[in-house]
């Protein structure tokens, strides 16, 4: 379920640097380019990260005021376009635990779900309260899964909503295929109201 | 209470109702293939567990296979240990495995309706988003990243919130030399990359009817270019026209009993969807993309736009990104575009009436000079068909490469890949920054409108040939 094998990192609260990308439709094909995707493992995809924007100095994740952030706030229809779960592991493995956009692709959504990265969705003009923010550099987000909130020091403060199967796979980090294989009573069932 | 198409397929799944629009679903077909399965796998392996329902696996490779001289071993070391890992796994699980060297070997959506092992009312996974094309049969058919590829393999089951649903009305009749790509780029453009996020699109309507099979396939396919979970069309007797006597299709009284079963899956007359958009196909010229998402999209006597001139500021933040990465200039009108690369392929359209419709055009006709152009049939069995119709002589005879099946030039994972800078008119479902070759510009198009691009060297409007 997770990049090193053990069970998922729970997902609880986070405290955090944020990174602004002011970009609307950022697709997976961006988040982590094709050539990365041969791998046959789930760990060594952070180098990918990004990787035809980071070759632009001026890209807004190569900024000294992004360095060592952890959660990122973007544009909307994050995530878009290819299923690759490579891009959620890349954003994961270069540090990133929670993205915050007004809206994200569904299949991202489940894969974040999955990775111990938490996808909030905010109105666009909190978020772009958070981008102006970030872009200032040093900046710090606090996330708390529990009571689905997002704060700052700076008085900010928004509720947001959480998928409730998501959230419960986060906050627990649960092994989503054990869970599953305890209902193989109805799973059989079902298969033999079907034969 | 009156149903939907997409409602009575999901009730038709639900395992169990885990909390309000939560369900453990039972998948019925789940396809497989290189790139985002090893580790599926791997994870199977490591908690020593096994593969709940094999016979309803299927596995192809498609997505970073050569599609040049099979004779030849993979070039590329680390592609060919992602297909050699893939043989290994099928193995080890009981898996079927359409190999380089089976004739049934293509890309993921073109192999599974062709053998009849897409069928209505099925619940369809892939690990690759534009498993949306299965929906064209009535199936809800949806990508999924690689945990829950393990999580299907492992139990036969997924876990979804139910989607709501939105009805895609297409009224009218599409003029010749307009078809389904033109279709669903319209569609995309008009509601935008976003505009089904977490709806199952129902395409209904006077001209879907009216559409072949795969031309619903090529609709479908797209559906997740519009953020949709998945599109959908009600199976009819064009859909059931087109399965039977396929290898996996029922045959004999088992196909009397699922034609019956299969015709229950449709939307009630007076169902209520979620939302609903509607458009009139007689109103549709050819479209081509301008810009670096399929939504960017316009009809081809259109000229670029110029981005000062939308309402919103994120649009013309965007659309000003794309045009510089796309090399384009406000005003330019899209016909006379020159263009420098050709690329007939895909899942959205490499079946054989995309070829035939792309062979019509460039019969007796040569690629222009600077171009360099390639079909890619979308499976070898498409391969076989399009040469027993002499299809490939066409092709080859006015200049263009004639592959081997696979995704190829759609993504670039394997060598064929756009130049930085280069242009290509390409029948793909793609046009992102980079996603045929970094640097590479892209526009989105039907094959015919492709093919006359290719003989003339730049972007123009087929109606007039």
């Amino acid at each position: 379920m997770c990049a090193d094998g053990d069970a998922m990192t729970p997902f609880v609260r986070h405290r955090g640097k944020a990174a602004a990308l002011p970009r609307r439709d950022v697709d997976t094909d961006q988040i982590i380019p094709k050539q990365f995707l041969k791998g046959v493992e789930r760990t060594g995809f952070g180098e990918g990260l990004f990787f035809d924007w980071r070759a632009d100095p001026n890209f807004e994740l190569n900024r000294p005021e992004a360095r060592g952030a952890t959660i990122l706030v973007t544009g909307p229809n994050f995530g878009c376009g290819s299923s690759r779960e490579h891009a959620v592991w890349a954003l994961a493995q270069s540090g990133f635990r929670a993205i915050i956009a007004p809206s994200f692709a569904d299949i991202f959504l489940a894969n974040c779900y999955r990775n111990g990265v938490l996808p909030v969705q905010l109105s666009p003009l909190d978020v772009d309260t958070l981008i102006q923010r970030a872009a200032g550099g040093s900046y710090e987000i606090a996330v708390d899964l529990e009571q689905c909130v997002v704060s700052d020091d700076h008085g900010f403060s928004a509720r947001f909503t959480a998928d409730p199967y998501g959230r419960e796979l986060l906050l627990k980090g649960l092994d989503e295929i054990g869970r599953t294989l305890l209902e193989e009573p109805s799973i059989a069932a079902y298969e033999r109201s079907r034969a | 209470m009156t149903r939907t198409l997409f409602d009575r397929v999901w009730e038709a799944h639900v395992v169990r109702e885990l909390a309000d629009d939560v369900a453990l679903l039972y998948v019925d077909l789940h396809l497989v293939h290189e790139v985002t399965s090893p580790q599926a796998f791997a994870g199977l392996k490591r908690e020593k567990r096994s593969v709940r329902r094999p016979e309803l696996t299927l596995a192809t490779v498609d997505h970073n296979v050569p599609t040049g001289d099979r004779s030849l071993p993979i070039a590329d070391a680390i592609a060919a240990r992602q297909v050699d890992a893939l043989s290994t796994n099928a193995r080890e699980f009981g898996i079927e495995l359409f190999d380089l060297r089976s004739p049934d070997q293509g890309i993921v959506h073109v192999i599974g309706p062709e053998l009849g092992a897409t069928q209505p009312g099925m619940l369809i996974v892939c690990g690759d988003s534009h498993t949306s094309t299965h929906g064209a049969f009535g199936a809800f058919a949806l990508g999924i990243g690689t945990s829950e590829v393990e999580h299907v393999l492992a139990t036969q089951c997924i876990v979804l919130n139910k989607p709501r649903n939105l009805e895609a009305r297409i009224s009218g009749c599409l003029e010749p030399g307009v078809g389904a790509k033109d279709l669903i780029l319209a569609l995309i453009g008009k509601i935008g990359t976003a505009g089904a996020a977490g709806h199952v699109v129902e395409y209904t309507g006077a001209a879907v009817r009216a559409l072949s099979m795969e031309e619903r396939m090529t609709v479908c396919n797209m559906s997740i270019e519009a953020g949709a979970r998945a599109g959908m069309i009600a199976p009819d007797e064009v859909t059931f026209a087109y399965l039977e006597g396929r290898p996996r299709a029922p045959q004999g009284a088992a196909w009397t009993a699922a034609v019956e079963r299969w015709q229950t899956f449709r939307s009630d007359p007076d169902a209520r969807y979620d939302a609903q958009v509607q458009l009139d196909a007689s109103q549709l010229g050819p479209q081509v993309t301008w810009g670096t998402t399929p939504g960017m999209v316009a009809d081809i006597t259109a000229r670029v736009p110029d981005p000062a001139q939308l309402p919103a500021e994120s649009d013309r933040q965007a659309a000003a990104r794309a045009l510089e990465y796309m090399g384009l200039v406000p005003g330019t009108p899209l016909e006379g575009i020159p263009i420098d690369r050709v690329f007939l392929g895909s899942c959205t359209n490499a079946r054989i009436e995309d070829l035939r419709a792309a062979a019509s055009v460039v019969r007796g006709r040569h690629v222009a000079a600077r171009v360099r152009a390639m079909v890619v049939p979308g499976s070898q069995r498409v391969k076989a068909q399009a040469e027993r119709e002499g299809l490939d002589r066409v092709f080859r005879e006015a200049g263009f490469e004639w592959r081997n099946a696979g995704c190829s030039m759609c993504l670039g994972m394997n060598a064929d890949v756009l130049g930085a800078g280069e242009r290509c008119a390409a029948t793909s479902n793609r046009n992102f920054e980079g996603r045929q070759g970094r640097g590479g510009r892209t526009h989105l198009m039907s094959p015919a409108m492709a093919a006359a691009a290719a003989i003339e060297g730049r972007l123009v409007d087929v109606r007039g040939w």
